[in-house]
């Protein structure tokens, strides 16, 4: 195995070459089969794309464990009061019945490569001739001192979202008047660069109106993060004095927490919180380190198709995946999805293969219809996607341009649903 | 809105006399102010002799005329179910849909948010007014010009997209616009027609156009990748 990793490593050219191979009949049923772990943005992009574009040329499995998915992107907007939960809910109905995708909600929790199967926690495994990776995140054992998932009740992440949300909502609001928030924010990278701190802003809108002699601290171990100059810019403008960031400079990155005790030390400071908030360092989703496909935290991938660097009969999406200069993000996944599943059908079934492109946009709210936006495209080279051009907004723009940009986020999130679920 | 609704009763009962066009556009607003306030719609919609359907209908009769009717146009689902519950454009709804068209049609593809001012809509309310009941009230004038935010060199205008590449390019344009046309804070690009959609992403890659997102998007679009996108939403059903 580790030669086949060294060989196709070292072959970066090898990627397009599959490309134009012929077209491969699986080799115990009468299509090719493509089996997609992870039904979130990447994962539920890819199979739609590819039962849509093939038009029933390749079977397709969706493994996804939840029957009802909750997006992780506008899950700060439901803590801030903006959604409701179930706005931000969506299930996989219409991706069985109107593209014929086979929605398997159970667990992954093996992969043979040699045999290309995927074992599922319910029982028996499913054969595939392509694999699609795209499990999101997992959190680093033993990132926050004192913090495991067993105490993920009494201090949530809130980073997947759905009954970590609620709960973390439900706390805020059971604050005691003058009380206190932590948050202990992630080391790069981790998944939606200004996540955390449009979480600081939407909690912030909701302390505002519900308690506003509440305290917000962040413990962060990053010297700088995304969208900074808009959100301290925001804070500044909306909450003014609510709000302390203490950065590795300060201790930031020296937490340890106390789940019993509800105290965060702060490089030696015990802070008796309210509420905190942990937001661990995170990796892969667990599967890909059990396909053995990861190098560090991540699993490494070419750019022009997405296939791992490791396997070449798989494909790793979104967050998961180390890959260049893209964020980890739900519009990142969706902008490598459609380039898998493009190379997926080329290598399956023959069809035109056209050259990868991506982008990238990440809204976040800062107040009510104060919405603000960076964004990217990128290309393939055989070393990584590489950035080609950005933007993002500026500080003191107007109110009427933050009010259509956060308008502009409603719609894509319209879009990007829309383009995931059918 | 009194002296609106006052003029509605007179529509319809002096329908065919002649010049009755000219004195109902009086009563409206000023037709003269209204075709400068016209020029927010011209973009999409023309209107006068020979004009033809672009991004919008043309809007020839378009007072009494039933929505969703003009022949040869895709229309939403939105405005068609309007049409079939009964809508149609008599002077009260037009200034309804005006004033904020998804209020009026929440599943119109019309990306326009719509006039506040009530002085503005009435204004080019009596400026279609004159484009409307008897053919000889439409003024011998060409249809309104849309204006061509950059003068592409006719080369570019002829290449010919090839759809299929277009739409796997359109799989970027489609994490934000909806491909059923259905819009929401992102206006669609459905079904336009493919000059008018090329004009507009050159103008985005020239940054005429001031979006952030699209001028960053469109501006690693080549003019064949430009032209492929074109062919393939033109067509989208």
């Amino acid at each position: 195995m580790t030669l086949n990793r060294r060989a196709f490593i070292g072959a970066s050219v090898a990627a397009g070459a599959t490309l134009s191979a012929p077209m491969v009949m699986g080799a115990s049923h009468g299509k090719p089969r493509v089996v997609v772990v992870g039904g979130g943005a990447g994962g539920a992009t890819a199979a739609r794309y590819i039962a849509k574009d093939s038009k029933g040329e390749i079977d397709v499995v969706l493994i996804e464990p939840t029957r009802t998915y909750y997006t992780c992107f506008f899950s700060n907007l439901y803590i801030g009061g903006f959604r409701d939960l179930s706005s931000i809910a969506h299930s996989y109905g219409t991706l069985a019945s109107e593209y014929g995708i086979n929605v398997v909600h159970d667990w992954a929790i093996g992969i043979d490569r040699d045999a290309k199967t995927v074992s599922l926690a319910g029982g028996g495994s499913v054969p595939y001739d392509r694999l699609i990776l795209s499990p999101g995140i997992d959190f680093v054992d033993g990132a926050v001192p004192g913090w495991s998932t067993l105490a993920q009740n009494k201090m949530p992440h809130a980073y997947k979202a759905g009954s970590q949300s609620e709960l973390l909502k439900a706390q805020i609001e059971a604050m005691p008047q003058g009380g206190t928030y932590v948050m202990v924010a992630p080391p790069n990278p981790y998944r939606c660069p200004p996540g955390p701190y449009e979480r600081i802003s939407m909690v912030a809108h909701k302390l505002k109106a519900e308690n506003p002699t509440a305290k917000i601290i962040i413990a962060d171990p990053k010297e700088k993060f995304s969208k900074q100059g808009l959100f301290e810019e925001g804070w500044n403008t909306h909450y003014a004095g609510m709000i302390e960031r203490i950065g590795p400079d300060f201790g930031g990155a020296n937490v340890e927490v106390n789940p019993d005790e509800m105290t965060v030390n702060l490089d030696g400071e015990v802070i008796k919180a309210d509420v905190v908030n942990v937001i661990p360092a995170m990796k892969a989703g667990r599967i890909c380190e059990l396909a053995d496909i990861t190098e560090g935290n991540w699993a490494p991938v070419s750019g022009h198709t997405m296939q791992s660097r490791v396997d070449e009969n798989i494909h790793v999406l979104g967050d998961a995946t180390s890959q260049g200069d893209m964020p980890k993000s739900g519009f990142s996944a969706n902008s490598q999805a459609k380039v898998a599943a493009m190379a997926v059908r080329g290598a399956l079934t023959g069809s035109r293969v056209f050259p990868a492109k991506f982008s990238n946009t990440c809204w976040s709210l800062i107040d009510t219809d104060d919405g603000v936006k960076v964004g990217a495209t990128y290309e393939a080279t055989d070393e990584k996607i590489a950035k080609v051009d950005g933007f993002i907004s500026q500080t003191g723009e107007d109110a009427a341009m933050r009010k259509t940009t956060y308008e502009e986020s409603v719609g894509w999130y319209e879009g990007i649903t829309a383009d995931m679920f059918g | 809105m009194k002296r609106i609704l006052g003029t509605l009763i007179l529509i319809g009962a002096a329908y065919a006399s002649p010049g009755w066009a000219e004195e109902q556009a009086e009563e409206i607003g000023d037709a003269t102010r209204g075709a400068q306030v016209y020029k927010k719609c011209s973009g999409c919609h023309q209107v006068g002799a020979n004009a033809v359907n672009r991004t919008g209908p043309h809007l020839n009769g378009i007072y009494g005329r039933k929505p969703a009717s003009v022949e040869g146009f895709f229309y939403s689902k939105g405005l068609e179910r309007a049409a079939a519950d009964g809508l149609e454009w008599d002077l009260e709804h037009l200034d309804a849909y005006l004033e904020n068209p998804k209020a009026l049609v929440s599943g119109t593809r019309m990306s326009f948010r719509g006039l506040k001012d009530p002085q503005d809509r009435h204004d080019v309310l009596a400026y279609l007014r004159q484009f409307s009941a008897n053919p000889q009230d439409i003024p011998e004038s060409a249809p309104t010009m849309v204006a061509r935010e950059v003068e592409l060199p006719p080369e570019i205008l002829a290449i010919v997209g090839d759809p299929a590449y277009g739409e796997y390019l359109s799989s970027e344009c489609q994490t934000c616009h909806q491909k059923d046309g259905s819009d929401k804070g992102i206006p669609s690009i459905t079904r336009w027609p493919e000059e008018d959609f090329v004009i507009a992403m050159h103008a985005y890659k020239r940054k005429i156009r001031p979006h952030p997102v699209m001028q960053m998007m469109a501006g690693r679009l080549s003019d064949e990748e430009i032209a492929a996108l074109a062919a393939y939403f033109k067509e989208l059903e």
